[in-house]
């Protein structure tokens, strides 16, 4: 075993420590003693000792392994190869104990042993194997039901939150969208074709728990269109104490309804005399504080569907950017046919324009807004506003003379 | 006028064949070099000429900060 006193550290603390997993898997696996053996090097030096990309990968497919190296593979011969495998997950991470049995079994045989649940996009990602093994370890898991997922310049794994699995407040059927999506996506998920990553995320409510509006190139959040519903005798039932807040997840007892609800609220669209709750529904931005807070009281609104958004990403070296409205209100249902047109107007447009690694909200940021909503065909709207705006000039179209000289405020392409 | 699809996966070919060594060419590089010379050129076909320079094993996708295509060659970062 190699020596690593400055990793021994990690296991001190009150927390479980991947040091400790290591260590237990280094005992039948050498590569991983290797690896710890690397790592303790790169601890003590300050500097990755990992190769990364190139050329390896699975008969057919563009995406879905990561090459990796160790630049001292005499030192350690466990690193000389130690490729990543994404594995598509499926919606919402919903496994039976066999399937992660069998996902195990054929990584003990063919790799490391270490698995990672879940990236950031949400694939279960298998770390270390050899060029040798990628393609038996590939049939493998193929057999099993398996496929690889996204990586590269191509469309990344879709990811979804429970949903209407496990969750009251989804407004659509985020795992039936993210599993059509999938299929539908197929060949760029696994042939790259595009200028870069671009990530397909469901969230099924504003409260957003698969991070989509920080995250993905294309978000889709649940939201309503009509009122938001109130059970006045519920919120009197919180606010005298008879009712937890949050459902009981949370150490306080009673709510206070003023303090805790209607002055927390982002756009003070509410207001509460002690006996009547009262909510102005066109102010209100759908943040979900008040409905988390008295779930029993209030309720989203009957008419359902998604927001979707553009251009979110979190780049390590450079500033992360949040995602833009492009379309406040869409209608869907299985199998969501205009989110899938739409996504690919919107790639077609990206991947004729944008350049090498730039993302698409990048490219939106490049090119304005304007053009991005002309060449996919959506009419612009206030949601899309994201700051007031702070250049003066503005170049007129002739499309826009036309318009207005046939009685309408504004050019829409619609 | 559009080539046959035999023609287009030679045409493509014969692109990232000239290309290797001193540019790497991405998947919409070589679509959008066919359609200057072929504007009538099917998308999809060219979408289904690459897939098919991919699967016969001729062109391999590589990972460079970007994903590419290119003639298999001996990796880089394999060697010692």
């Amino acid at each position: 075993m190699h020596k690593t006193p400055l990793l021994d550290q990690l296991e001190s603390g009150p927390y479980p420590s991947f040091v400790k997993d290591l260590k237990r898997l280094a005992a039948k696996k050498p590569q991983v003693n290797d690896l710890l053996g690397q790592l303790e090097r790169s601890y003590k030096e300050k500097i990755t000792h990992w190769k990364h990309g190139g050329i390896v990968g699975v008969l057919g497919y563009g995406s879905g392994i990561i090459g990796r190296y160790s630049d001292l593979p005499d030192e350690f011969p466990g690193l000389e190869h130690f490729h990543t495998m994404r594995i598509n997950h499926p919606s919402g991470w919903f496994y039976t104990t066999q399937a992660i049995r069998e996902v195990c079994d054929i990584w003990d045989q063919y790799g490391s042993g270490i698995l990672n649940m879940h990236g950031a996009t949400g694939d279960l990602v298998l770390l270390g194997t050899t060029t040798d093994n990628l393609e038996p370890c590939f049939q493998a898991l193929a057999h099993k039901g398996w496929d690889i997922g996204g990586s590269g310049s191509a469309m990344r794994s879709p990811s979804c939150c429970v949903g209407p699995a496990r969750c009251e407040w989804a407004m659509f059927d985020t795992l039936e969208a993210c599993y059509e999506c999938t299929q539908h996506f197929q060949f760029d998920l696994h042939r790259p074709s595009f200028p870069y990553k671009y990530k397909l995320k469901f969230s099924g409510c504003p409260n957003d728990c698969v991070a989509a509006v920080a995250r993905a190139d294309q978000s889709h959040i649940g939201v309503w269109r009509d009122d938001i519903k109130i059970d006045q005798s519920a919120v009197k039932a919180y606010d005298g104490g008879e009712l937890k807040p949050r459902g009981g997840a949370t150490p306080y007892a009673k709510l206070d309804v003023k303090a805790d609800v209607v002055d927390l609220c982002p756009t003070g669209c509410m207001s509460w005399d002690g006996k009547t709750l009262k909510i102005d529904n066109k102010n209100c931005n759908h943040c979900m504080h008040c409905i988390n807070m008295m779930p029993q009281a209030l309720k989203p609104g009957s008419e359902r569907g998604v927001t979707i958004l553009m251009g979110s990403h979190a780049p390590i070296l450079e500033g992360a950017q949040m995602s833009w409205v492009i379309v406040p209100f869409m209608e869907v249902e299985p199998p969501f046919d205009n989110i899938k047109e739409l996504t690919e107007r919107i790639i077609e447009w990206w991947a004729e324009n944008g350049k090498n690694r730039e993302r698409v909200g990048e490219l939106i940021l490049r090119l304005g807004m304007r053009t991005f909503l002309e060449a996919v065909g959506l009419p612009p709207v206030p949601q899309s506003v994201i700051r007031p705006r702070a250049n003066p000039f503005f170049y007129w179209k002739q499309e826009d003379f036309d318009a207005e000289a046939a009685g309408k405020k504004y050019y829409t392409t619609k | 006028m559009a080539l046959a699809k035999a023609e287009l996966v030679e045409y493509l070919y014969k692109m990232v064949e000239a290309a290797q060594g001193k540019k790497q060419l991405k998947a919409m590089d070589l679509q959008k070099a066919v359609l200057k010379e072929h504007p009538d050129q099917d998308k999809n076909m060219i979408k289904m000429a690459i897939k098919e320079l991919i699967d016969s094993g001729r062109c391999v996708y590589t990972y460079f900060g970007g994903s590419f295509i290119e003639i298999p060659h001996v990796e880089g970062a394999a060697k010692h």
